[in-house]
């Protein structure tokens, strides 16, 4: 599976919704399957399935599927 | 703040647009390292501005505080709404379309729950902020988590119990969380034991409600008679001392008995509220509560409300620069509170730093572990 499709998994599974729903300019807290609570279950997946270690900055700059790109890169997650 | 389209470039800032600016400017302050009267100045214009914006978009706040003038004001000068106001009135700034969730203070069976509206913006940068301050006594990095609470269900929906939104906000620091008690509040001593074994040699977090920790968790281990070692734990707590002053545990008391049963070196309570939720007051390691670059307390006379100095008690009104989608930037709380000084703590923290002695005799519970504590 590719990073991009690995990235999509974990949006759908941990925010529970549909796989196309998940597109770069999907952003936190404007559908209501993404909200805080939500949130830290995405984090925890994304840590799981990339193998990486989030900090506190991460969980708060992570407002976009976009940005979640981003922010995986700094953790040689390429995409 | 969404990108706009480019023929909005020629229209006057909005509010939002206003208050969004003044805020970031704050937000880059270091949170314990400006000075009371350079964060007076910056915290203050961030307030004139919320409180334009809820005068023009709170009617009962409009009518409570429209005549006072916000021209060549102090900190001290600006108009407070009284904390039972929230239980009483359903406040709100935006529309209600803007509406994420609702916070409900933990009010128990017989007391009227605070109703807190939180849009989008509001409630991101409480998170940024309250990560911000966090940052300052944790670092970055997220550590393996013991939440001295039970995992049971605190949101319906849009609506959000405090408590759990005192819980969610701190587990941002926490990863592999675990709950240390079961639903019915007995100890989970399966999930205990197995988390203490597991980090052994690594730092953890630990969270908790007052009241909980020491009644729930303490308490408990010591009448079980059980060991739990956490050498390398910090325990952050908040939410109130009054069942405790009942049963004369004070911050001292508390901090050697959860030494004793427990070996967690390093205790630090925090003052906080739902109404203000991601402004809190840390202690410090000299035992007092400091206020950050985005927040402030002033003290009032519990007769005539005017402005106390240091060494006196009085009421405590605290000021956010957060509350934008409800009218709390200003409250006037119903809790006891000493101005010890201003930018001279020992700890090397400018700005005020306080204790809270109590709440007012009469006046009904409020905070996540006192209710907890009536409610059992």
């Amino acid at each position: 599976m590719s990073n991009q499709e690995k990235l999509v998994q974990a949006f759908s599974d941990a925010l529970g919704i549909a796989q196309d729903l998940v597109q770069d300019t999907l952003e936190y807290n404007t559908i209501k399957e993404w909200d805080s609570t939500a949130h830290m279950v995405l984090i925890s997946e994304l840590e799981t399935v990339f193998d990486v270690m989030l900090d506190t900055d991460d969980i708060i700059d992570m407002s976009s599927v976009a940005k979640a790109k981003s922010i995986l890169g700094k953790y040689d997650v390429t995409f | 703040m969404q990108d706009d389209d480019s023929v909005e470039t020629d229209i006057p800032m909005t509010i939002e647009d206003n208050y969004l600016t003044k805020l970031e400017s704050l937000f880059e302050v270091p949170v314990y390292d400006v000075s009371q009267v350079e964060k007076e100045r910056l915290l203050v214009e961030v307030l004139a501005t919320l409180h334009q914006h809820h005068v023009e978009n709170c009617e009962s706040y409009q009518r409570l505080a429209s005549t006072w003038k916000t021209d060549n004001i102090q900190l001290s000068d600006i108009p407070f709404v009284a904390v039972r106001l929230f239980k009483l009135l359903a406040l709100k700034s935006v529309p209600e379309s803007k509406v994420l969730k609702c916070l409900t203070s933990s009010g128990t069976s017989g007391q009227v729950p605070a109703k807190i509206f939180l849009d989008a913006i509001t409630s991101r940068w409480q998170s940024k902020v309250l990560v911000r301050i966090l940052q300052q006594f944790l670092g970055k990095q997220r550590l393996p988590m013991l939440i001295i609470d039970s995992p049971g269900n605190h949101q319906s929906g849009s609506r959000v119990n405090a408590r759990f939104a005192g819980i969610q906000g701190l587990a941002m620091f926490g990863r592999d969380h675990t709950y240390a008690l079961n639903n019915d509040m007995t100890v989970d001593w399966e999930a205990v034991e197995a988390f203490c074994r597991k980090y052994e040699n690594d730092n953890v977090l630990v969270f908790g409600f007052t009241f909980m920790v020491w009644h729930y968790f303490i308490a408990a281990i010591k009448s079980a008679n059980r060991t739990v070692r956490l050498p390398n734990a910090h325990l952050f707590h908040s939410g109130g001392w009054k069942k405790l002053q009942s049963q004369s545990v004070d911050n001292h008391t508390f901090k050697a008995g959860v030494l004793n049963l427990t070996g967690i070196p390093k205790v630090t309570n925090f003052y906080g509220m739902a109404e203000q939720v991601g402004t809190v007051f840390m202690e410090c390691e000299h035992g007092f509560l400091h206020a950050p670059s985005t927040a402030d307390v002033v003290f009032r006379d519990c007769y005539d409300f005017s402005e106390l100095n240091v060494g006196q008690t009085g009421l405590i009104q605290v000021l956010s620069a957060l509350p934008y989608s409800y009218p709390g930037f200003s409250i006037l709380t119903e809790d006891l509170g000493t101005l010890h000084g201003v930018d001279d703590c020992q700890c090397g923290r400018k700005g005020k730093y306080f204790t809270v002695e109590s709440r007012l005799p009469k006046v009904e519970l409020r905070g996540c572990s006192d209710t907890a504590a009536a409610a059992s």
